[in-house]
C-alpha cells in the first residue's frame, strides 16, 4: 500500500470520515445503468435464490425462487431475469455511429481502415461486491450452454427461449470486468474503495454496509461506529439490521426465516397437489400464494436495503468530476460491446468452457496492455494518484528554472532545447532515461541529461534536473509556439510512458505451434451440462 | 526440530492445567478445520494458541465476551454437504475408492470388494487407537480399505490434539491417502483457490499426524503426499476429484509447528485462576483474555472465532496493523496511529529517520494534490457561474 | 556448521566427469536425437553458458540455421560476445529493435557480426541472435531448423507461443530456481490449463509434450563446497546439484588482520565457512534502514582495505579481490541507491550493486546481501519469493555475507505461508516461507552481533 493511501486511512481513523483515495472520478458511470442485488442459496453453486433488478430505483423488479431447488422454478426465474436484463441490454444495440478500425485484408495480408459500426453508448451492469461480479460469471456459466426447445426438440429440459442467450452476455460481462479500467460491468464496493480511503482494513471494505458508513456516516455518528453496526448490529429476532450484500445470505437468515418459509411453501405445494376438487385446490393455491408471498417478502426484506445502498453509492460518486481520460476507455467498452453483440448476431456460438492458448495469451496481452494504460492514465487525470507515482519516484513535479536552446547533430538540425526544472521530489533517473509530461492531452518526451546542482548530486531536498526536449516541436528549425516549455512553468514529467505501444501479433488459433499443443482443431459445440435427478437433494 | 520429550507426570500436569483454564465441567473441543485454518493464518498468535491448545470453545468465549463471532452455517449448506459426503461415500465407498485409484493410483488392482472396518470406540483416545490398529489391520490384509473419519493424535504446542480426516483410503500397497470432501463445487476442472489452498492446508496436517502413526509401524508405510480432494462436479451432486500435492503445505505445517511456543510457557506465564470459562461475567473474562497477548491482523476475521474481540482491542490501542498488515510496510517503528499522524504532522518523531521523513512528504504531496484539485474544481464552479 | 567430512560417496563423486557426461547426453540429444525439444536445467554456475555456447557451435557446424532466444539484450550481447571469442570465423547476426542504443559497441568491434534490425538482413547467417521481444515480431515463410531457448524458465509461455512458430526444433535452457516470470495482471482463469499464458515456457513445453529428454547439469562450478548443499536442499529439493570443488579447493584471506569490529568479524567468517550473517539489533525499519545500509557499505569497505585473496581452482596463486569481484545485492531499487550512496561516501565506486532481478545470472567472488526481511514490520509474497533469496544467496564463488536485523524468524511466524492453489498446476517448490526459514537456520550459525 502506498504511503500517500496509508496516511489517508491513518486520517480516516483519526477524523472518523473516510478520506479522498481520488481527486476526480475514475471509472465511467451510465446515465442509466441496470442495477442488479442477486442472492443464492448456500451450499449449491448456482441456485439463484433472488434478486432485485432494474433501471429505476424507485422501482425495483423482484424474482424470487420460492424453492431453489425445483428446476422448474429455478427457470423460470432465470426467464424472468433474461426479460428484464436482455430487453435493457438490446436497447443499446440499436444506435450505432461510423467509425473506423484497422483490420487485416485477408488477401492481400496488408493493414487497411474499414469503415465499421460502433455502438453510441453501452449497456452498464452494477452488482453490490465482488462476489457479485464472481455470481455474474457464474450465472452466465450455468446458462449459456443450455438448449432451448428450439434448438434440440429433444432435449430433456429445455430451457426457456432466451435463457441461453442472457448466459452469452452475462459471460460477456463477466469476461470484461476482468479487463483493468473496464466499466460494463462494475461492483459498488470496488468503485467506492478506489475513490474514498476508510479507516477500516481492505478486508473490511467488501462490505458495503461498513464501507458506505465510513464515506456518509449517519447524522451524528463516527465512521467507525457506523460500519461497526452495519457489520454486526443484529435485531431482536437475531437477525442482521444491514444484511450482508450478498449473493450470499446470512446463516441465521437461512435458518431461522428462510427454512421455515421454504418448509411452509413445501407443503403448501404438497397439499395442493393433492387436493382433490377444485374447491378445496383453490383454497390450496390461496395458501401457496401466501407461502409464496412470505419468501418474496423474505428476499425483498434482505435486498432492498443493499439496493438502496447500491443507488446511495453511484450518488456520491456522480458527485465526484469525471477523470478527463475516462471518455477514452469508455470507448473500449463500446467496442467490447458492440463486438460482442455482432458476433450473437453473426450466429457464432456461445463462448466455450476454457479459453484456448492463443485466446489466453492475447487476453492476457490487452489486459496487461490496459493496466498500464490505466496506471497511466489515472495519474494524468489525477493530481493525488500523481502524488503516489512522485512519492514513488515514478515522477518529479517542478518549476522550470533555466531553458538552452540547442540542436540535434546531423544535416537537418532539428530543436532540441535544454529544460531546467527545480523540483522536490527525488525521481529515480538513470542514464538517459526518458521522461513524459501532457502537452494538449499528448505525450511529449524528454530525455535526462544529468543533475545541475553544484555538487552535481542530489541533495535531499530534491533535485535540479536537465531534460532534453526530443519530440511534438513541429517540423520547423524553431519549436512550435507553446511546444517548449518557458521559464517559471509549473511542468510534471512522469518517468512512465503515456500511451500503450500494441504487443506483438500472436499466431492465429489454427497455426497453434507444437510447444503449446498445435492447434485446438475445429470448434465444437460445447456439451450442455448435464442434468440429471442427481441435481436436486 | 523435535519437541522436547515430555514426561507422564509433566503430561498429566499439563492436562490439568488446561482443563482448569476451560473451567469446571467444560469439555475439550477438538482441534477443527476453523481451528486448524487459523493457526495457519496466524501462527504467532499465543492467544489462539492457548485457546485452541486448551480445546476453549472460542464461539462461546466470544459470545461471552460480548463480541459474538460471525461464523454460522446455513442449515442449506449443511443438509447438501452431508448428502455429498454420504453419496460419495455410498456403497461402502465403491466410488471414493474407484476415485483414488483412477487419481493417485491407476496401476494398482482395482478395488473389488470394499471394506470399511467399524472404527467407533469410546472418547477420542480410544478412538486413535482403533483408527491405528485399523490401518495396520488394513496394511496387512493388503487391498482397499476405507477408513471413514478416523481419529488422529497430533501433538500441537506441546498438547495432543485430536483430528478426524474425512476419510483415509489404504491402498494395496500398504500406502496411505488423506481424502477430502468438500461442498464447494468443482466448475470445468477449477475450484476456488483460496478454497483449496486451505482445504491442502488442513490435509497436510492430517498427513503429518499420519506419519506419526506409520513411524510406529515396521516397515512404515508411505503416507502419500498427493491427496485426493472431492468436491460436487459442476453444478450437479455427482463427485469430481482432483489430485493436490501438498508437499509445500506440509513443509511448511511441519515447521510452523515446530516453531509454536509451547502451551505449558504461555499457561506459566498466566496469572493465578485464570480461567476462560463462558459462565464467567465478562468482565473477568476480558481480564482472563487481555492475559495472553495477540496478534490480531485483518485476516483472522475469516479464521477465528475470537476476531472481533480482538479487532475491538486492537483498535481501541490505536494499532495500525488493524488496518492491515500491509500498512505497517513503510512505516518503520511507528505502530500506533497517533505517532503516525503526529509524525506526519511534523509534531514528532525523528526527522533523520526515512520512515518520517518519507512520511512527511507523503503528506505534504497529499495536501498539495488536494489543494491543487480543490483550486481547480472551485475554478470549475466560477468559470460555470459566469459563462 | 560441521567440519567436512569426505564420505566415500564424496570421493567417488567425480565432478568433472559428472558434468562432461551430462552435457555429452545434451548435445547428443540436441544434434542427433529424434525429439523436437530438449529440456536442460541448470542451477546457478553449472554452466549454461558454456553449454550454449558449445551447442550454438556445434548446430552451426553440422549446418543447421540457428536462432538464438535469450530474454534481455544483456544476455543477448553476452552470448553473441562468448560465441565470437570461442569461434571468431562464424558470422554471427544480431537482430536488434529500433530503440536508441540497442546493443553493447562492442559488438561493432567484431568483424563477424552483423547488427540489424530487421531480420531481412540478417538472413543467410549460421546464427541469429535476438531477445524473445524481438523475435515475436519476426515473420519468416520458412522456418529456422533449429533454435536455442536461453533462460527459459525466465520466459513466459505466451512469449514462446510468439515464437514458436519460427523454428522446427529447439534445445530449452534455464535455472528453474530463480526468479519467475510474472504478469502484471491477475490470470487465476487460466490456472492450471496447461497453456497457462503466465506460467513459464517450460512448464508449457512439458505439459504438451511430456516425452521430450529432461537433462540437468549437476554441477555447480560457481558455488563452493560450502555454498552448493545450502543452496541446493533449500531451493532444489527435488533436485538436487554438488558442487564442483572441495572444501580445500578454495581460499579466500586478508592480509590485514582483524579490528574486532563487526565488519571484520563477520568477513573472517564468512573466509572460513563462505556465509556470515552480520546481525543488527531488532527494530522495525523502512526499506532504507540508514543504519544496516551503512553496515553494508562498512564490510564492502573492509573487505577492499583488508587485501582480500582468492586461491581457487582458477587461480592457484592468490588472485586480488579486487571491487569488480565484489556485488551487493538488494531486494528493491531504492535500497540499491541508498547503498550506493552510502559507498561513494567512503569512496567505493566501482562495486557492483543491484537487485535480485538485475543480478541474475551473474557471479562474483565475494558478495555482500542486504536481506529481503531485514527490518521489515510485514512481509509480503515478494519479498517471500524464493526465486529472490536464491539469486541473493548464489551469486558467490568464495563467501556470501548477509546483513540483516534480528527477529526475520519472528516475522516469518507472523506472515505465513497461506497460498492459494489452483488444481492442476504443478506445484513449483520449495515454499518461500520455508525456504527463507531453511537460510535463515543455517546462516544463524555464521552470526556476528553488529559492533561498529
Amino acid at each position: 500500500m502506498s504511503l500517500i493511501t496509508s496516511l489517508a486511512r491513518l486520517e480516516a481513523v483519526a477524523t472518523g470520515r473516510a478520506q479522498p483515495a481520488a481527486t476526480v472520478r475514475h471509472r465511467h458511470l451510465s446515465q442509466r445503468p441496470l442495477v442488479l442485488v442477486p442472492l443464492t442459496t448456500a451450499g449449491e453453486a448456482g441456485a439463484p435464490l433472488g434478486a432485485l433488478v432494474g433501471t429505476d430505483r424507485d422501482a425495483p423488479r423482484l424474482l424470487v425462487v420460492p424453492q431453489p431447488r425445483d428446476r422448474d422454478l429455478r427457470f423460470a426465474f432465470l426467464a424472468d431475469l433474461a426479460d428484464i436484463v436482455l430487453p435493457y441490454i438490446e436497447g443499446y444495440a440499436e444506435a450505432v455511429e461510423a467509425a473506423e478500425r484497422t483490420e487485416t485484408d485477408p488477401e492481400t495480408g496488408k493493414r487497411v481502415k474499414v469503415e465499421v459500426e460502433l455502438c453510441a453508448d453501452a449497456p452498464q451492469l452494477i452488482v453490490p461486491s465482488r462476489a457479485g461480479i464472481e455470481f455474474v460469471r457464474l450465472l452466465g456459466r450455468s446458462m449459456r450452454f443450455r438448449r432451448t426447445a428450439e434448438q434440440e426438440p429433444d432435449t430433456p429440459y429445455p430451457a426457456p427461449p432466451r435463457v441461453p442467450l442472457l448466459g452469452r452476455w452475462l459471460t460477456h460481462y463477466g469476461e470484461r470486468a476482468r479487463v483493468p479500467g473496464s466499466a460494463l460491468l462494475l461492483a459498488a464496493t470496488e468503485l467506492l474503495s478506489r475513490h474514498w480511503a476508510t479507516g477500516q482494513s481492505g478486508l473490511e471494505d467488501q462490505h458495503l454496509g461498513a464501507l458506505l458508513a465510513w464515506i456518509d456516516p449517519p447524522e451524528g455518528s463516527s465512521g467507525a461506529a457506523a460500519a461497526r453496526e452495519a457489520e454486526l448490529a443484529r435485531d431482536g429476532d437475531g437477525q442482521l439490521l444491514c444484511p450482508p450484500a450478498g449473493p450470499a445470505t446470512d446463516p441465521a437468515f437461512d435458518n431461522k426465516l428462510l427454512a421455515p418459509a421454504i418448509e411452509r411453501y413445501d407443503r403448501a405445494r404438497t397439499a395442493l397437489a393433492a387436493a382433490e376438487d377444485g374447491l378445496e385446490a383453490d383454497s390450496r393455491l390461496g395458501a401457496l400464494t401466501r407461502a409464496e408471498e412470505e419468501i418474496r417478502g423474505l428476499v425483498a426484506r434482505v435486498t432492498l436495503p443493499t439496493w438502496d445502498r447500491v443507488w446511495r453509492g453511484l450518488d456520491l460518486l456522480r458527485e465526484l468530476p469525471e477523470g478527463s481520460r475516462v471518455e477514452e476507455r469508455w470507448t473500449r467498452d463500446r467496442w467490447s460491446f458492440t463486438g460482442h453483440r455482432d458476433r450473437v448476431l453473426a450466429g457464432e456460438p456461445p463462448q466455450p468452457r476454457r479459453d484456448d492458448a492463443v485466446t489466453a495469451a492475447n487476453k492476457l496481452a490487452a489486459r496487461e496492455r490496459e493496466q498500464a494504460r490505466l496506471e497511466a492514465q489515472e495519474a494524468l487525470d489525477d493530481p493525488l494518484v500523481m502524488a503516489g507515482r512522485r512519492l514513488a519516484g515514478e515522477a518529479f513535479a517542478g518549476e522550470v528554472t533555466d531553458v538552452t536552446m540547442a540542436y540535434s547533430e546531423g544535416k537537418r538540425p532539428s530543436p532540441r532545447p535544454l529544460v531546467t526544472v527545480r523540483t522536490d521530489d527525488r525521481p529515480h533517473l538513470a542514464e538517459r532515461a526518458k521522461v513524459y509530461r501532457s502537452l494538449g492531452g499528448r505525450p511529449q518526451a524528454a530525455e535526462f541529461v544529468g543533475y545541475a546542482d553544484e555538487d552535481g548530486e542530489r541533495d535531499a531536498d530534491g533535485a535540479v534536473v536537465v531534460l532534453r526536449i526530443v519530440d511534438k516541436m513541429g517540423r520547423g528549425k524553431e519549436p512550435e509556439e507553446g511546444s517548449v516549455p518557458v521559464k517559471g512553468d509549473r511542468v510534471c514529467f512522469t518517468l512512465f510512458e503515456h500511451e500503450q505501444r500494441g504487443g506483438a501479433k500472436l499466431p492465429d488459433p489454427e497455426d497453434t505451434p507444437w510447444t503449446h499443443g498445435g492447434p485446438p482443431g475445429e470448434p465444437v459445440t460445447e456439451a450442455a451440462d448435464p442434468l440429471t435427478e442427481e441435481d436436486v437433494l | 526440530m523435535p519437541p522436547p520429550r515430555t514426561t507422564p507426570q509433566r503430561a498429566k500436569a499439563l492436562r490439568h492445567r488446561l482443563a482448569e483454564l476451560r473451567g469446571p465441567d467444560v469439555p475439550a473441543k477438538a482441534l477443527d478445520a476453523r481451528a486448524l485454518a487459523a493457526l495457519a493464518a496466524n501462527p504467532g498468535c499465543s492467544r489462539r494458541a492457548l485457546l485452541d491448545g486448551a480445546g476453549v470453545n472460542k464461539a462461546a468465549l466470544a459470545s461471552a465476551l460480548g463480541a459474538p463471532s460471525a461464523f454460522g452455517q446455513s442449515q442449506f449448506a449443511l443438509t447438501r454437504g452431508n448428502a455429498f459426503e454420504v453419496r460419495v461415500k455410498a456403497d461402502g465407498g465403491a466410488e471414493l475408492l474407484r476415485l483414488v485409484r483412477e487419481k493417485l493410483d491407476p496401476g494398482a488392482e482395482p478395488p473389488e470388494r470394499t471394506y470399511a472396518p467399524d472404527l467407533t470406540a469410546s472418547g477420542p483416545e480410544g478412538r486413535t487407537a482403533r483408527t491405528a490398529l485399523a490401518l495396520r489391520e488394513a496394511v496387512e490384509a493388503g487391498g482397499w480399505t476405507l477408513l471413514d473419519h478416523p481419529m488422529l493424535a497430533l501433538d500441537v504446542a506441546g498438547s495432543p490434539a485430536f483430528l478426524e480426516p474425512d476419510a483415509v483410503v489404504v491402498h494395496p500397497d500398504g500406502s496411505w491417502t488423506v481424502v477430502e470432501i468438500k461442498s464447494f463445487p468443482m466448475l470445468d476442472g477449477s475450484a476456488d483457490p483460496a478454497k483449496v489452498g486451505a482445504a491442502a492446508r488442513q490435509a497436510a496436517v492430517y498427513v503429518l499426524a499420519l506419519e506419526e502413526v506409520a513411524a510406529r509401524l515396521d516397515p512404515a508405510p508411505e503416507v502419500r503426499h498427493r491427496v485426493l480432494l472431492v468436491c460436487p462436479k459442476d453444478f450437479s451432486n455427482l463427485p469430481a476429484a482432483s489430485a493436490v500435492d501438498i508437499r509445500k503445505q506440509r513443509a511448511v505445517t511441519a515447521r510452523q509447528l515446530a516453531r509454536l511456543t509451547r502451551i505449558e510457557e504461555i499457561a506459566a506465564g498466566l496469572p493465578e485462576g485464570t480461567c476462560f470459562s463462558p459462565e464467567l461475567p465478562a468482565e473477568q473474562l476480558t481480564a482472563a483474555v487481555e492475559a495472553v497477548p495477540a496478534t490480531y491482523a485483518p485476516e483472522c476475521l475469516a479464521a477465528c472465532e475470537l476476531a472481533f474481540h480482538c479487532r475491538d482491542r486492537s483498535r481501541t490501542a490505536g494499532a495500525v496493523t488493524s488496518l492491515g498488515r500491509a500498512v505497517r510496510a513503510e512505516l518503520g517503528g511507528l505502530t500506533t496511529v497517533e505517532d503516525v499522524l503526529a509524525a506526519a504532522r511534523g509534531e514528532s518523531g525523528d526527522p533523520d529517520d526515512p520512515a518520517v521523513a518519507a512520511l512527511r512528504r507523503a503528506a505534504a504531496l497529499r495536501a498539495e494534490a488536494l489543494a491543487e484539485a480543490a483550486e481547480s474544481r472551485s475554478g470549475e464552479l466560477r468559470g460555470a457561474a459566469c459563462p | 556448521m560441521s567440519a567436512p567430512q569426505a564420505t566415500a560417496a564424496e570421493a567417488a563423486f567425480d565432478p568433472g566427469a559428472a558434468a562432461a557426461r551430462a552435457t555429452d547426453a545434451i548435445l547428443r540429444d540436441t544434434v542427433e536425437g529424434p525429439h523436437r525439444g530438449v529440456v536442460v536445467d541448470s542451477p546457478p554456475g553449472a554452466g549454461k553458458s558454456t553449454l550454449v555456447v558449445r551447442a550454438a557451435l556445434e548446430l552451426a557446424e553440422a549446418g543447421r540455421p540457428l536462432m538464438v532466444v535469450a530474454q534481455t539484450n544483456a544476455q543477448v550481447d553476452d552470448l553473441v560476445l562468448r560465441l565470437a571469442e570461442k569461434n571468431p570465423d562464424l558470422p554471427v547476426g544480431r537482430l536488434h529493435s529500433s530503440d536508441a542504443d540497442p546493443y553493447d559497441k562492442a559488438l561493432d568491434e567484431l568483424p563477424q557480426v552483423r547488427t540489424s534490425a530487421k531480420a531481412g538482413e540478417l538472413t543467410g547467417l549460421p546464427v541469429v541472435l535476438s531477445t524473445a521481444a524481438k523475435w515475436a515480431h519476426v515473420k519468416v515463410d520458412e522456418p529456422w531448423r533449429h533454435a536455442i531457448v536461453d533462460e527459459a524458465y525466465q520466459m513466459r509461455s505466451d512469449s514462446l507461443l510468439a515464437v514458436a512458430g519460427l523454428f522446427e526444433r529447439a534445445l530449452f535452457v534455464g535455472d528453474p530456481g530463480q526468479l519467475d516470470p510474472f504478469a502484471i495482471v491477475g490470470s487465476e482463469q487460466w490456472a492450471g490449463l496447461s497453456y497457462d499464458p503466465s506460467a513459464s515456457a517450460v512448464t508449457t513445453l512439458l505439459a504438451h509434450n511430456p516425452e521430450l529428454p529432461q537433462h540437468r547439469l549437476p554441477v555447480s562450478w560457481r558455488l563452493p563446497a560450502s555454498a552448493a548443499p545450502l543452496v541446493s536442499d533449500a531451493f532444489y529439493p527435488y533436485t538436487p546439484f554438488r558442487s564442483g570443488t572441495g572444501h580445500g579447493d578454495r581460499r579466500l584471506t586478508f592480509a590485514v588482520p582483524s579490528d574486532g569490529s563487526g565488519p571484520d568479524r563477520v568477513i573472517d567468517e564468512a573466509a572460513v565457512s563462505g556465509w556470515g550473517l552480520l546481525e543488527l539489533p531488532r527494530r522495525h525499519t523502512p526499506r532504507t534502514d540508514p543504519e544496516a545500509v551503512r553496515a553494508v557499505a562498512a564490510v564492502v569497505r573492509r573487505l577492499l582495505d583488508r587485501g582480500g585473496a582468492a586461491t581457487s581452482e582458477r587461480s592457484p596463486d592468490p588472485a586480488p579481490l579486487t571491487a569488480d569481484r565484489i556485488a551487493v545485492g538488494t531486494a528493491h531499487r531504492d535500497q540499491a541507491a541508498a547503498v550506493r550512496a552510502a559507498l561513494a561516501e567512503l569512496g567505493v565506486t566501482d562495486v557492483t550493486v543491484d537487485t535480485a532481478n538485475r543480478l541474475q545470472g551473474r557471479e562474483y567472488d565475494v558478495t555482500v546481501v542486504l536481506h529481503p526481511l531485514s527490518g521489515r514490520p510485514d512481509a509480503t509474497a515478494f519479498h517471500l519469493e524464493t526465486g529472490r533469496l536464491c539469486v541473493l544467496a548464489s551469486r558467490h564463488r568464495h563467501a556470501c555475507i548477509v546483513v540483516c536485523r534480528a527477529g526475520v524468524d519472528d516475522l516469518l511466524d507472523d506472515y505465513p505461508s497461506t497460498e492459494p492453489v489452483q488444481l492442476g498446476t504443478v506445484v513449483k517448490f520449495p515454499d518461500g516461507w520455508e525456504a527463507n526459514h531453511a537460510v535463515l537456520a543455517h546462516l544463524t550459525e555464521h552470526r556476528v552481533a553488529w559492533r561498529p
